[in-house]
């Protein structure tokens, strides 16, 4: 029987047989025919509802798969009775092809120092790898793709060039196949796929300097934490000699050596995590990011492309188990970066930075939970994140169509004028702060029980390099940053939707057109019900990794976080409802400044490459022109010239032009010579011939 | 009785000396090439003695003065086509009225 899994390969295949279609239209069309123009987006919506509706099927086979593989290791007593436990491998979904094949089977490495291992065989393979993980962000991501696709319909309507359609094809076939790879060398290549469309797609109005250089900063930098990962790969497939996940996990677990510390290839791969995902102190291009077109922001900096640090530590996280103390290092740089990024959103003026900043502060989060061994909450987050992230990216998308400026502080007074994007961008904001019951909350929810948990020492993976005074620490900061997102999000909403116009255009406002409110009534709804479908599902399928928590304790940490989400919310109501001229945060003064300035992270890294680097490079410029080639080079040459002019002096002497004298003076030294070499032979070498 | 090599080694460096003094001294290109010739025949006197002292069963040496004689043919020729040169171009053979290397 053909499930919807063995044809899990078309989810990616769609995409990209919509790449190839509108590259085509625009090769046999011309670029700016309208036909291309108006086909290329049909083309890719028709192929998303495709792998939508084959993802749809995979996801629900894969969790009866995974209900069945329950009960049949309960009948038989098998391998994971115990609840904690999760499915092996083999239970999902799992098909590759061989794609490079060595000629004879190699021998074992030749690393002397570790002991000996079992036998590799050294074939990549390709493939798909069904398990809910992947289940899941397969139908999230092509669910927000193809939302942002209605609504790019009305949002792009005015650009002349079909490309933006063509990138997002290629695009979303890169995420799908990140998601759905069966090895980490697959999943690398894709990896640096998505790097190029968030390249391409950034400056996508490429004749903005703004554009171009935010988006040659983020190809960088993110480029930068690439190198991470491509190392952590190199290692596993000398260690391992094959890359699948099924393999690794089985050789990770069983505790086969590896040729550098599992702590280093773990830290390799967050490095990696940290530059996509937009973690401190490789943050720095996701705010710069948002010059691309605002379908773009919702959908790769917010929902997908940035998640997928956090889906790439989640499916390498038997290697994390491995090594507690890069878990310390995921759940601290996670934390700071929550916190951090949260105090950034809270003076931004620009509406999609504040998002920009909010994104890097929930993904920040997202690392938390992950570092503090609770990867089914982080990714719960994910999921939820992507939804509410996406709809509130696209709210802002469509108040700058319709404002034509991203200052809020130009805006105000729109909640009469758009009341679907006002009230979608509500919901959206709520759930961001966390309020009951939208999805928000739930997720946000279960990443401070793990956070409690490890406060209390119930998790055992985390337990000895986590002490509880440091998990208190991180539950601090986690709990802070409800407060300041609760603070912000409502300071944008208030400033954006309430009070007077205070601009011309903010007063000319109209509704965006039906294709873009489509969007954001569904994605509304999903934030508003996920929480509720999705939770039973999720906590279901991935079980706590933590020891039973209280439910006394449970409660207590909801009503705080509650709590603190709500005073955040009246705090930023008490002091923005009454539309302040200027900005109230000024008062805080220093700390204002340290917000408004980015914390000078931006003038470190300036500083860092403008006078460290190249003051450095300007160093090694000064050493090699003047001592390599001024000194050495040169100096040869002026040194061996300045012997020929003296010796011409001596050679020519008193007969200028005689060559018998040139040649008397040529015998002179060449005697000089052999007697000296004669001496030198006859004081320290023997000479066979001589010496006889 | 057998001579020292020390004797033939005496007259090739005498022979090669005269050839060098010549080489140096005599205005008349015909004379220096001359000289030249005779220090290549004291190279091959040392040559000579010194396979016939050392090295009798090997025919390295032999060789090596062939090739030079051979050599010293083609330079006598080459050498006398200079000098032919030198006296339509300058209507003398005499190296101290030929002096286009002076700076």
């Amino acid at each position: 029987m053909t499930t919807f899994s063995d044809y899990s390969w078309l989810i990616v295949g769609l995409p990209v047989l919509s790449f190839v279609l509108v590259a085509l239209a625009i090769i046999v069309a011309g670029k700016t025919q309208r036909f291309s123009r108006a086909v290329a987006p049909w083309v890719l919506i028709v192929c998303l509802i495709a792998a939508l509706v084959i993802s749809l099927g995979s996801l629900r086979e894969t969790l009866g798969r995974e209900a069945h593989s329950k009960v049949v290791a309960e009948e038989t007593g098998g391998s994971f009775t115990h609840e904690n436990e999760q499915p092996p491998f083999s239970a999902w979904y799992q098909k590759s092809i061989d794609w490079l094949v060595p000629e004879a089977p190699t021998a074992q490495p030749a690393t002397s120092i570790v002991t000996p291992r079992p036998p590799i065989d050294r074939t990549l393979r390709v493939g798909v790898l069904l398990d809910p993980l992947a289940a899941v962000m397969l139908v999230v991501v092509l669910l927000v793709s193809l939302l942002v696709q209605i609504y790019s319909f009305g949002y792009m309507k005015r650009e002349e060039h079909p490309r933006f359609y063509l990138f997002m094809s290629l695009f979303t076939a890169s995420m799908l196949g990140l998601v759905i790879s069966s090895s980490l060398l697959m999943l690398f290549i894709f990896w640096e796929l998505v790097g190029l469309c968030s390249y391409l797609l950034i400056g996508f109005w490429y004749q903005k300097p703004e554009a171009a250089r935010a988006a040659i900063k983020a190809f960088v930098v993110t480029r930068f934490g690439d190198l991470g990962l491509l190392f952590a790969v190199v290692f596993l497939w000398l260690s391992y000699g094959d890359l699948s996940f099924s393999a690794l996990t089985i050789a990770v677990k069983g505790g086969v050596p590896s040729v550098v510390p599992l702590t280093a290839i773990a830290l390799l791969i967050f490095f990696g995590a940290m530059g996509k995902s937009a973690q401190f102190p490789l943050h720095i291009w996701l705010p710069d990011a948002m010059e691309g077109p605002t379908s773009v922001s919702a959908l790769i900096h917010a929902a997908t492309m940035v998640a997928a640090g956090i889906y790439l530590v989640a499916r390498t996280f038997f290697i994390f188990e491995m090594a507690p103390s890069a878990l310390l290092v995921v759940a601290l740089i996670g934390a700071f970066t929550a916190l951090f990024a949260a105090t950034i959103a809270m003076a931004q003026v620009d509406m999609k930075k504040v998002m920009a900043y909010s994104t890097i502060s929930q993904l920040g989060y997202m690392m938390m939970g992950l570092g503090l061994a609770a990867p089914a909450a982080a990714f719960f987050h994910l999921t939820t994140h992507a939804f509410f992230k996406a709809l509130l990216f696209l709210t802002a998308g469509s108040v700058i169509h319709a404002v034509h400026t991203q200052n809020i502080w130009e805006m105000g007074g729109l909640y009469k004028k758009m009341k679907v994007t006002a009230i979608t961008c509500l919901i959206g904001g709520l759930a961001l702060a966390g309020i009951f019951p939208l999805a928000g909350f739930f997720s946000k929810d279960k990443l401070l029980e793990g956070a409690l948990a490890v406060a209390l020492g119930k998790t055992a993976d985390v337990a000895n390099v986590i002490s509880p005074g440091l998990g208190w620490l991180i539950l601090i900061v986690a709990l802070l940053t409800v407060l300041m997102t609760a603070f912000y999000t409502t300071r944008m909403w208030t400033l954006v939707f309430l009070g007077k116009p205070r601009s011309h255009e903010a007063e000319h406002a109209h509704e965006s057109p039906p294709s873009m409110t489509f969007s954001l009534i569904v994605l509304a709804a999903v934030t508003l019900v996920s929480g509720f479908l999705v939770v039973p599902h999720l906590t279901g399928m991935i079980a706590p990794e933590h020891e039973a928590l209280d439910p006394m304790q449970i409660y207590m940490m909801t009503g705080v976080s509650l709590l603190l989400a709500l005073t955040g919310i009246a705090w930023g109501y008490r002091v923005y409802a009454k539309a302040p001229a200027r900005e109230p945060l000024r008062k805080l003064g220093f700390i204002y400044a340290g917000m408004t300035n980015l914390w000078w992270v931006n003038a470190f890294f300036v500083w860092l490459a403008g006078t460290v680097v190249l003051g450095l490079a300007s160093f090694i410029r000064w050493f090699d022109k003047a001592v390599i080639d001024g000194g050495l080079v040169d100096g040869t040459a002026w040194v061996t010239g300045r012997i020929g002019h003296t010796f011409r002096r001596v050679g020519a002497g008193p007969l200028p032009g005689q060559l018998q004298y040139y040649a008397f003076v040529i015998f002179l030294i060449a005697v000089l010579v052999i007697l000296g070499m004669s001496a030198f032979a006859s004081t320290h070498l023997s000479m066979g011939v001589l010496g006889r | 009785m057998m001579i020292p090599i020390t004797g033939y080694l005496l007259v090739s460096m005498a022979l090669f000396a005269v050839g060098a003094a010549a080489l140096i001294s005599r205005r008349n290109a015909v004379a220096a090439l001359m000289g030249v010739e005779l220090m290549l025949n004291a190279a091959n006197l040392n040559f000579v003695a010194a396979w016939r002292y050392y090295w009798p069963q090997q025919m390295d040496a032999q060789i090596a003065v062939l090739i030079v004689i051979a050599v010293a043919a083609a330079e006598a020729a080459v050498g006398l086509a200079i000098v032919l040169n030198l006296y339509r171009r300058f209507g003398t053979v005499d190296l101290e009225q030929i002096r286009l290397m002076r700076g």
